[in-house]
Formats: structure tokens, sequence, C-alpha cells
């Protein structure tokens, strides 16, 4: 009885106790809002990346792929019957992706991704990630609203605004080129009327390009008509293309133009029979706005606009195949890693573009097999059931995380080393409570010698300072718990205030994507944090108790 | 001198006690073979000059320290070498404390450190069961010792005179059977240290308590049944009761 009341008036006494208080409450609340934070990015991450990935993925050895995609399915359908929610079936191929910006041409490497929009939107949040579904934003400003809504199932068509911009692009293209046609047309009397050219096509992007590569352009774009002609696509929408039979009769001036053959294009035609959407951090670069201080963006290619993919065919040896291909959505993740890689494609353009229908039998071949399940936390199992019917030597079975295991991996670790660091701090605040607690065992030598003369025990005295120590950590932790939990509570406002006093942002979403900081509390972790600050303070209190319960008493009451 | 008791049965005894401290490679003799035995309900002061022994007789006496050589007795049987545990029961339930600075818990209130000893001698939960039974023996005893009006008071807040009353109070609370006193009335001035004594020996006298006092006033000495001098660590007269 008498320790507990003799501990807590301690604790109500001794102010110089609340300077370790303090410290393990700064060191408790600084790593529940560390891991809360990292928690909160780490499962944002995932989620991104989970999402562009589905819950399990079948990818074949090969680039080649296999045929009869369907007979696969049926066979994971079949291995698996009560796991699998969605399939769809992918093609995934490395590219080369150019586009011309302010008469540059920029090239950059890629992952090209076949894919079917309606069956892979069932397969992860396809149309989260796509930029005419979603309004964008700016803070809390809506700049734009969404173009479609989200009843609308993912395709390929363009959205009104990309129409209107392509048809407007058109018609100066159409200007352009007759204006060009009278230059030339006087440039055969030798009078000198380059400058009007010139200027012209430093206003105009698409009029600058270099020579050579309007060469290498011509075979593209003869290349991929022949293909187009030898197979016909879908004879359905906008695969349809009687039009290409029209050789453009300008199409040596003018060899990026996707609407060389007439004058009067419906729009439809003016489309590419590729069809992509775009990862974002592809076409767009972030500069700093030297007049607001603040982070813009700017694209460099809009809904509407032509690229240029260079990939490589199916079959020994792979040959590089070059199309042209309209840019129909942005696609963003928020996974830079992903944004800056990827360009989704239509899956049955990509087939045929890389020769994967077989010419006498138009079966089609896929990469890879991407699954949904009802349950992921039955993914080991799923796994393991596929893994018995497809060869290895075929495919590779693995679930999002085993296919992403180094990323994450490398996240886990990166949060385990921070937690270790951090927890020295809270070792630090203990090696404190162990100097404060000598200080307090000398001044109290006399007390404890009369408890000793009273009757106390060595074990109870000691008991007195070991509950002391725990009662430090009960209060530091409790303290600094609640401190942490009401710091990810309000980040966001305390970012606001930040920014407020430090004048420039602190979390801006130009650079982090979020448009707010992610938080996750992970009960446990506070739990362990709490556990582990209380234990440090009892053992940090052990030595100086040890002392306490040595005491001769004869000589504490010596003190005078 | 007070008049003698009338048993004559050995309470409390020391056998051929020595004491030596260690200060460095030297050794320094405190106690060099003293005997000394107390009846029970006697009242004995124990005289002599600083330094001569006698504090660390009554600390011996009470299990405070252990002696280098001989033994103490409690009512024959041999105390000074029961294992830790036991001499920390026989500190709480045989003996009672009285310090010359009184020696109160400083963060505790006069009730409170009154309560001390029961605090220690039971365990939290049958302390708790029972605390209204020990409030109340506290209150009693803090009212014999006259300080009822402080019970809500630090020690911090006393004078000496209750502060050693208070002391006494925290003594007789846990209904010990021998009261050592080490120069009770040291730092009182000379009114309220006769008050002390004059407590003592009511105790004496009603309740039969058998009560060993250190002290080196000759008249506070006299008030006992009998004086012990020591001198050099030996016993050097005794004085019987006249």
């Amino acid at each position: 009885m008498y320790k507990s009341l003799l501990c807590l008036r301690y604790l109500r006494t001794r102010y110089i106790a609340l300077a370790s208080i303090i410290s393990v409450m700064l060191g408790v609340a600084t790593m529940i809002v560390v891991n809360s934070v990292m928690a909160g990015f780490s499962t944002e991450m995932r989620d991104r990346i989970h999402g562009i990935l589905a819950d399990v993925i079948i990818e074949t050895n090969s680039l080649d792929g296999v045929d009869h995609p369907e007979r696969w399915m049926t066979i994971a359908r079949n291995a698996a019957p009560e796991h699998i929610k969605a399939m769809t079936a992918t093609v995934e191929v490395y590219g080369m992706v150019s586009f011309q910006w302010n008469g540059h041409w920029m090239t950059r490497p890629i992952t090209l991704i076949g894919i079917q929009p309606e069956s892979k939107s069932k397969v992860g949040p396809l149309v989260d990630n796509l930029e005419s579904y979603n309004p964008v934003m700016d803070g809390d400003v809506v700049v734009r609203t969404a173009l479609r809504s989200r009843d609308e199932p993912p395709g390929w068509e363009l959205t009104e605004p990309a129409m209107a911009y392509l048809k407007d692009k058109i018609e100066r293209e159409e200007q352009f080129r007759e204006q060009l046609n009278n230059i030339r047309r006087s440039a055969e009397a030798p009078t000198e009327s380059r400058s009007p050219f010139d200027l012209r096509s430093s206003s105009f992007p698409r009029g600058g390009g270099a020579n050579s590569q309007d060469n290498e352009a011509i075979g593209m774009t003869a290349s991929t008509k022949e293909l187009i002609r030898k197979n016909p696509v879908d004879e359905r929408g906008p695969f349809h293309k009687d039009h290409l039979d029209t050789e453009s009769p300008v199409g040596s001036e003018f060899p990026f133009s996707p609407v060389v053959s007439k004058v009067d294009l419906e729009q439809e035609e003016a489309i590419w029979p590729a069809r992509v959407y775009v990862g974002s951090g592809l076409i767009e670069f972030q500069f700093e706005d030297k007049l607001g201080k603040k982070i813009r963006v700017q694209r460099m290619i809009q809904p509407g606009d032509e690229i240029k993919i260079s990939t490589v065919s199916a079959g020994r040896p792979p040959e590089a195949r070059h199309f042209n291909a309209t840019v129909v959505d942005v696609f963003k993740s928020g996974m830079s890693e992903y944004d800056s890689n990827l360009i989704f494609c239509n899956l049955e353009y990509l087939q045929e573009i890389r020769g994967m229908i077989a010419p006498e039998t138009g079966v089609r071949s896929v990469t890879s097999i991407q699954i949904k399940l009802k349950d992921y936390t039955l993914s080991k199992e799923v796994v393991r059931q596929l893994k018995a019917v497809f060869p290895p030597r075929l495919f590779t079975v693995r679930t999002w995380e085993q296919k992403q295991g180094p990323l994450l991996a490398a996240v886990e670790i990166e949060t385990a080393i921070l937690n270790v660091l951090l927890f020295l701090i809270i070792a630090v605040a203990g090696f404190g409570i162990l100097a404060i607690f000598y200080m307090i065992v000398v001044e109290k030598t006399r007390d404890i010698g009369i408890l000793k003369a009273l009757g106390a025990s060595s074990r109870g005295v000691m008991t007195i300072f070991l509950s002391y120590g725990l009662a430090l950590g009960i209060v530091g932790s409790g303290v600094g718990v609640a401190l942490g939990l009401l710091f990810v509570y309000y980040i966001n406002e305390i970012e606001d205030f930040l920014t407020v006093i430090i004048g420039r942002k602190v979390f801006d979403e130009a650079i982090y994507y979020f448009p707010a900081i992610p938080t996750f509390v992970n009960p446990m972790t506070v739990i362990w944090v709490a556990v582990g600050a209380m234990a440090i303070a009892v053992l940090a209190s052990i030595l100086p108790a040890r002392r306490a319960a040595q005491l001769h008493p004869v000589e504490a009451l010596r003190y005078e | 001198m007070r008049g003698t008791i009338s048993t004559s049965r050995t309470h409390i005894s020391a056998v051929a006690l020595e004491k030596a401290y260690l200060k460095g490679q030297h050794k320094i003799p405190v106690l060099q073979g003293v005997e000394i035995d107390v009846r029970k309900g006697e009242f004995v002061s124990i005289v002599g000059q600083s330094g001569s022994g006698k504090s660390t007789l009554l600390q011996l006496l009470g299990l405070l320290d252990s002696p280098s050589v001989g033994e103490i007795r409690l009512e024959g049987e041999r105390i000074d070498d029961l294992p830790t545990s036991t001499r920390d029961k026989l500190r709480n339930r045989v003996f009672g404390f009285i310090f010359q600075f009184y020696h109160l818990l400083p963060e505790l209130n006069l009730l409170e450190n009154v309560l001390a000893p029961l605090m220690i001698r039971h365990s939290t939960m049958a302390y708790w069961k029972h605390r209204r039974v020990y409030r109340e023996l506290a209150c009693d005893i803090i009212a014999k010792v006259g300080l009822t009006h402080r019970i809500k008071h630090k020690p911090s807040e006393l004078s000496g005179g209750e502060m050693q009353r208070a002391a006494i109070a925290r003594a007789l609370v846990a209904k010990p059977e021998i009261l050592l006193a080490d120069e009770p009335t040291g730092n009182l001035d000379n009114r309220t240290g006769t008050e002390i004594i004059q407590l003592l020996a009511t105790l004496n006298d009603q309740e039969h308590l058998t009560i060993i006092m250190v002290t080196h006033d000759r008249l506070i000495a006299n008030q006992s049944h009998r004086s012990v001098c020591l001198s050099d660590g030996r016993i050097k007269a005794l004085e019987e009761a006249a």
C-alpha cells in the first residue's frame, strides 16, 4: 500500500521527474506520428500499385505470349472456381514513345500494355485513374468537372472536348497546308520566301520536324497502314478504316498528319486505329512559377493528340514495329513509377501490330492474365491452386505483392530502420530517467532509511522506485499517445498553419500527388510504442531502485 | 528516578555485544562487550557522551544493524541472526522507533505518516479492506498525543514538538512491545522536551510499554526506571532505581 501511495506522491511532488516524462512523451508522440504518416504513405502506395496490378497475375515467361487466352482463363476458373471474381487478358511489352512539343521531339521508354478497358476495369479501379472520369482539382477548387459519368464503361472513344480540340487542330492544319502550298507555288519563281515559312513553323509545333525524322516517319506510316490493310481489325466502330486504302497524295510533305487524304474529313477518320491512355508523368513536367511561387504542371500532349510508339514484334527474331496512336485519355495513378512509364493501348491493335494473331486461324495471343479475387486474403491459396495447373515453364503466377516484392520489402525495411532510430530517442529518454532517478534516490535516502526502520523490506523499497519508473512511463507514454494521435488527426491543419507561417507550401500536392497528407494509425503500433516506452522507463529505473533497496538503514538515517 | 516495575521477566537483552565499523583499512570499535537486560515494562535510558556507542546499541537492539559479535535476545530467543524478512517483520511489529530528527516522510500528511507502519505491514488488498478500522485507530492515537487539529498537515507545517509527537503516534500505531527512542528531546527546547518525556512516561505507566531511550541529558534520564551509562563502548555504571 505504502508503495503505491509513495510512488504517486513522488510523481506529484518531484517536478524534476517531469523532465523525464516530457522526454518519454515526445519520443512516443514522434514515433506515433512518423509511423502513422509512413503507414499512410505506404498504404496509399500499396493501394495504387494494387490498383494497377490486380490481385493475381499470370504472366507468360516469353514476350511472345500464349495463344487461346480464353482456354487458359477457363483453366484458371476451373482451378479456383470459388475465388475468382473477374479476369482480363493483356499484352505487356516494352517500347518507346515519341511525341513532338514546341518543335522538339521527346522520346521516352515505356511499358506498353494492351488492355480491354471494360474487362480491365472489372479487375482494377481503372476508371479512378483516368482523367476524363475525374474532376481536375487545384487545391480545393474544381478546375474542370468530370467529363464522363462513372456509369459509362471505359472505352476508346474520345470525349467531346478532345473531339473539338482535334477538329480545331485539323482545321488549322488545313489552313497551314494551303498557305504552304501557296508559298511553294510562288517559290518556283526564284524569290526569297523562306521567312514566312519559318515564322509559321515556330508558332505551329507540327511544322518543324527535321528531315531525317520525316523520312523515318514516312516509313512508319506506310508500314503501319500496310499492316492494317492486311489484317482488318474488328469490323466495328473506330477501327473500321476504309479510308486508309487511299494513299495520301501529300503524305510525303506531311507525314505526321493523320488527316492527309481528304479535305472535308469526318472526325472519326482523323483518328488512328491505335488508341492509348498515356501515363501523366510521360507527357507533363513541373516547373516553378516564379510569380506565384507555386509549382505548376505543364502538359505537352492532350487527349486528341497523336503520339508515335515503337515496340517489338512477337516471334524470332523480334522486329521493330512502329505505329501512330491517338491519345484518348490521360492515366494518373499517383505512383510516379507507373505514371511515367505506362501506356495502355487497345489490345486488339497491339496484338495485330506485334503479329500475335495467327495468320491462318486468326487465333490471338496474350502475355498475361490479370485476376481479381473475391477475397484477397486467400490469394496465397489461389496462387498455389493456379500454379498447379499453369506449367511453370510457360507461366509465372504471382500475387501483386510478390510481383512488387523488392519495392514493398524496401519500404518495410525503411520503416523498420526508422523505428529503430526513433526508438533510440525513447532509449535516450530512458537514460534521462536513470540519471534523474539516481538523483531522487540520493535525495530520498533518509526516507528509505525511515521506511526500512518501520519494517519495509528491501524488495518493497525497490518496488517503490520500479513502480515510480513505471508510473513515469505510463504517464509519459499516455500523454505521448494522446499528443501523437491528436497531431496525426490534425496533421493537415498543422500543415496549413505551418504553410501560413513559413509562407511556402510544406506538403505540395503537385509533388506528392496527395490532396492531403495520408495517415494510417495502426492500433498495434500504438500499443507497441506505448508498451516499449513503459518497458524502457522500468528498465531505466532498475539500477536506481536496486541502489535504494541496498541502502543500509543505519547509514541512510545518519544522513542529516 | 521513578519507582521499580512489578515484573522481573527479561524482555530484551544484549549478550556480549560487539560492533566495529570499517573505515577504510581501519577497524573502529564502537561497542566492546555490552551486556544489558531490559525487563518487560521497564523504562531504561542509555546515557553517555557523543561517540560512546549509545545510538549504535539502540540500532542493534532494534535490528537496524547486525552486531559483529554477540547476540540480541527477545524473550530469551536470539533474533539478530534471523533472515532479513523476519527481521523486517520484527521491526514492524515488535519495535517502535522514535528519532531525534523525527524522520517523518515529507510527502505524506500527518495521518498518512502515522498509518505508514500499518501500510507496510499489510498488503494493499488487506489494508484497503480494513482501512476504516486503521484510520480510526490512527485518529485515536493522534488524539492521545494531542494532534487531532493537525491531522491533514504536512510535516513541514508542524513545529518540532508536534513532529516528535507525530513520530510517537507513528511508533504506537503498530502496537509495539518495545519503544526505541534515540534522543527524542535532542532537538527540542526544554519545555517541549519535558512534555515528550512525560508522554513517554505515561505510555510506560498505562500501556506497560518497554521503553529504551538514548539521551545525553541526565535530567531526562532521571525520568526513567534506570540509566545505563556507556563510555567508549563499555557499560561504565548501572544506576539501579533507588
